[in-house]
């Protein structure tokens, strides 16, 4: 397979890069440590989230905590109908003897030999140590998936980031046609008005709009949620930018050619503004898709409850249920890491030609 | 069969007025050509015939029509841009057939139009790619098959030619002139390079800052200029000019530049002491070999084509004089070179630059 060995040979190469041809220079390995301490840095948290995620309740809380999700092995002993908890004990010889628990009567606890059911030891607790191994407690998943209708929350998540992607192209890219491709009197007074909106901090408005949504009925509905983010300001800014770019002669000529203004907006602008439709596209879903506060205020039944909404369900005022929050939060974020993955090329390309993350 | 008539068209950005009263008439089936030198208003102008630029007053006219309130897209014509413009996103066919599609043409006359026109430019095997996989020609064609396709009133080329290379641009241009010749057409043809335009108009209209200089048949400007402008800008290598004064001595009115004489006496128009330039053509200028020429020069540059031989002397007082001579001379750098120069083939222009004489008669 010549692809793949290629492919593996540019990976190495990339992974082996160094200064200059041959020695390793000074800034070579300062550079790699740099670089591998940033790894850690953005990467420590998510893995340390993920693996998280598989421990169990008791798990989460123990201290000092164990980086793998750990769960206590059990046995199935002869005469006892449940498995019983195995534990590693500390003879008074100093021996060490695996032993499975029948029951903990205060700072004892009585115990068996699997392998020789017939004998009962009085143990201090003290002396034992749990044997545990490597189990992932996949019920953090299954039963939010299950119980709490996080499947009802992933599809109204999928809606509104695909509903509110959608209209939110479709409504800056024209404004941003608008904005770009026609000359008149105070254009760039309205182009700087639209960016002048950037300084205004969502929770100043979140009322006023709140009162506007509730007079349209919407609370409730998603389209609370679609519709008042559709127009940004940053994806006006960014189209038209780019829009700006496209050769004048282009419009002109299809205005030669007898090109409607939609059908140069459509057929000719459009596909040829697609980089940056597509830069605000993936912008658009990771805003949808993470946001949480809007939703929060305006949607207030679980049925129409958005996944970050839900996983604050797990938030009580007593009680945070950490092993649902964090698995839930791991299946929120793969989505977007999909999308990362596959359109990293062009987040790149947009972070650096708008300056917006 | 289109007429097109622009009358005391003005046009101005704000205060800067670019185009001042220009009235023009391009006949039916012409190839007119607009030259003049960057800035001079030709595109602008060109934009105006086509819809794109408004007018500040005047009138455009197609067919009889006052067209001055008429869009691009209503005006029939079509324009094949410097940048040639096209759809970067679109096929060659698509690029062709995307006038007609929008004028709802059905499919089967879309596709034998394009067809048709492919044919005609030779661009049939390439009607599947994209521009970007053409070469500068092939663009060139498609731009120009694009236009065609619509069977437009007129033609309109801004600087069509200017983004080829040498070599090509002399294909595309007798291309040009035989698509002309095969297609018939009113075509408006903007330029500022001079040979384009003689060897392509039957008009020639040249144009320096927004007004019109003159308007004729190329060889007509070539050898009748009506100012120093458009005698300096029409042929290459430039015309020579000299400039000197009038004075009346014992054998009548003269001009004397630098131990040249020239015999003004039927020139009537001309006084005594009156500012005057002399043009004379590189190539109307004689080389005598035997030294009894009328001024003679030190050679500082000389161009040796084969074909033809340019040389560029210098003579004290006086600016480079370029001589252009068919063939080849054995003159080298630094020799000393007599001239003399053809009266019949002299240009008199005044202070102004206005023409007093083309041709002096002694």
């Amino acid at each position: 397979m010549p692809d793949t060995a290629q492919s593996s040979h540019a990976v190495w190469h990339v992974l082996t890069a160094r200064r200059g041809q041959g020695k390793l220079h000074w800034t070579d390995i300062f550079t790699y440590l740099y670089l591998g301490f940033g790894l850690f840095l953005m990467f420590a948290p998510v893995v340390w989230l993920v693996l998280s995620s598989f421990k169990t309740p008791a798990g989460l809380q123990e201290f000092p905590p164990t980086l793998l999700p750990l769960g206590q092995v059990s046995v199935a002993v002869e005469g006892h109908a449940e498995p019983l908890l195995l534990f590693d004990v500390t003879m008074e010889d100093g021996s060490v003897r695996q032993l499975a628990q029948i029951r903990r009567v205060g700072i004892t606890a009585q115990m068996i030999d699997p392998a020789n059911p017939e004998e009962r030891l009085q143990v201090p607790i003290a002396t034992r140590e749990p044997v545990r191994e490597f189990r992932m407690a996949l019920e953090n998943y299954r039963d939010p998936l299950e119980r709490f209708n996080f499947m009802r929350y992933l599809w109204n998540t999928v809606v509104v980031t695909f509903a509110a992607t959608l209209v939110t192209l479709l409504i800056n890219s024209m404004a941003a046609y608008g904005l770009s491709i026609y000359e008149f009197r105070g254009r760039n007074a309205i182009m700087l008005f639209v960016i002048g909106t950037l300084m205004i901090p969502i929770t100043v408005i979140l009322v006023p709009v709140y009162l506007v949504v509730t007079n349209l009925g919407m609370i409730n509905s998603l389209w609370a949620v679609i519709l008042p983010g559709a127009a940004t300001p940053t994806g006006v800014f960014l189209l038209r930018q780019y829009m700006l770019t496209i050769p004048r002669d282009l419009i002109e000529a299809a205005r030669m050619d007898k090109a409607s203004e939609w059908q140069i907006y459509w057929r000719v602008v459009m596909p040829l503004a697609m980089p940056a439709v597509a830069v605000l596209a993936i912008f658009s879903i990771m805003w949808r898709w993470n946001e949480f506060l809007w939703p929060l205020i305006v949607l207030n039944r679980s049925e129409v409850y958005t996944l970050q909404v839900g996983l604050n369900s797990f938030q009580g005022e007593l009680d945070v249920q950490w092993h649902y929050i964090l698995a839930m939060t791991v299946v929120t974020l793969i989505p977007v890491v999909i999308v990362f993955g596959f359109l990293q090329r062009f987040i790149t390309t947009g972070i650096a030609s708008s300056g917006m993350k | 069969m289109t007429e097109i008539h622009l009358k005391n068209v003005h046009k101005a950005y704000g205060e800067l007025e670019v185009i001042h009263g220009i009235n023009l008439q391009v006949q039916t089936g012409e190839f007119c050509v607009f030259v003049g030198p960057s800035g001079c208003g030709k595109s602008t102008l060109l934009r105006i015939i086509a819809g794109l630029e408004g007018i500040t007053s005047g009138t455009v006219e197609i067919d009889g029509s006052v067209v001055n309130d008429v869009s691009a897209a209503e005006r029939g014509l079509a324009m094949v841009f410097q940048s040639y413009a096209l759809y970067p996103h679109m096929s060659v066919y698509k690029n062709m057939a995307f006038g007609l599609e929008n004028s709802k043409m059905p499919r089967a006359q879309i596709d034998e139009r394009v067809r048709n026109a492919a044919e005609l430019l030779q661009i049939t095997d390439y009607l599947d790619r994209k521009p970007k996989a053409l070469s500068g020609g092939q663009r060139q064609r498609v731009a120009i098959g694009r236009a065609i396709v619509r069977d437009p009133k007129a033609f309109l080329f801004d600087e069509p030619l200017s983004n080829l290379d040498a070599e090509l641009r002399v294909v595309m241009r007798k291309e040009l002139s035989a698509l002309h010749a095969k297609i018939g057409g009113t075509m408006i043809y903007v330029t500022h390079d001079q040979v384009e335009a003689m060897t392509l108009a039957d008009k020639i209209v040249v144009l320096q800052k927004g007004i019109v200089e003159q308007v004729g048949a190329p060889l007509e400007l070539y050898n009748r200029p009506c100012n120093a402008f458009v005698a300096g800008f029409i042929g290459s290598p430039r015309m020579n000019m000299f400039e000197g004064h009038a004075v009346r001595d014992a054998a009548g009115l003269a001009i004397s530049i630098e131990g040249l004489r020239l015999d003004l006496s039927d020139l009537p128009s001309i006084k005594d002491g009156d500012k005057l330039t002399i043009g004379i053509r590189p190539e109307h200028i004689a080389v005598h070999a035997d030294g009894l020429g009328e001024l003679t020069t030190t050679v500082k540059v000389t161009e040796q084509l084969g074909g033809e031989t340019y040389l560029y002397c210098d003579a004290p007082g006086l600016p480079q004089i370029t001589v252009h001579q068919p063939g080849q001379l054995p003159i080298v750098k630094g020799q000393a070179l007599s001239l003399s120069f053809s009266r019949a083939q002299m240009h008199v222009f005044d202070a102004t630059g206005k023409t007093v004489a083309n041709g002096l008669t002694v």
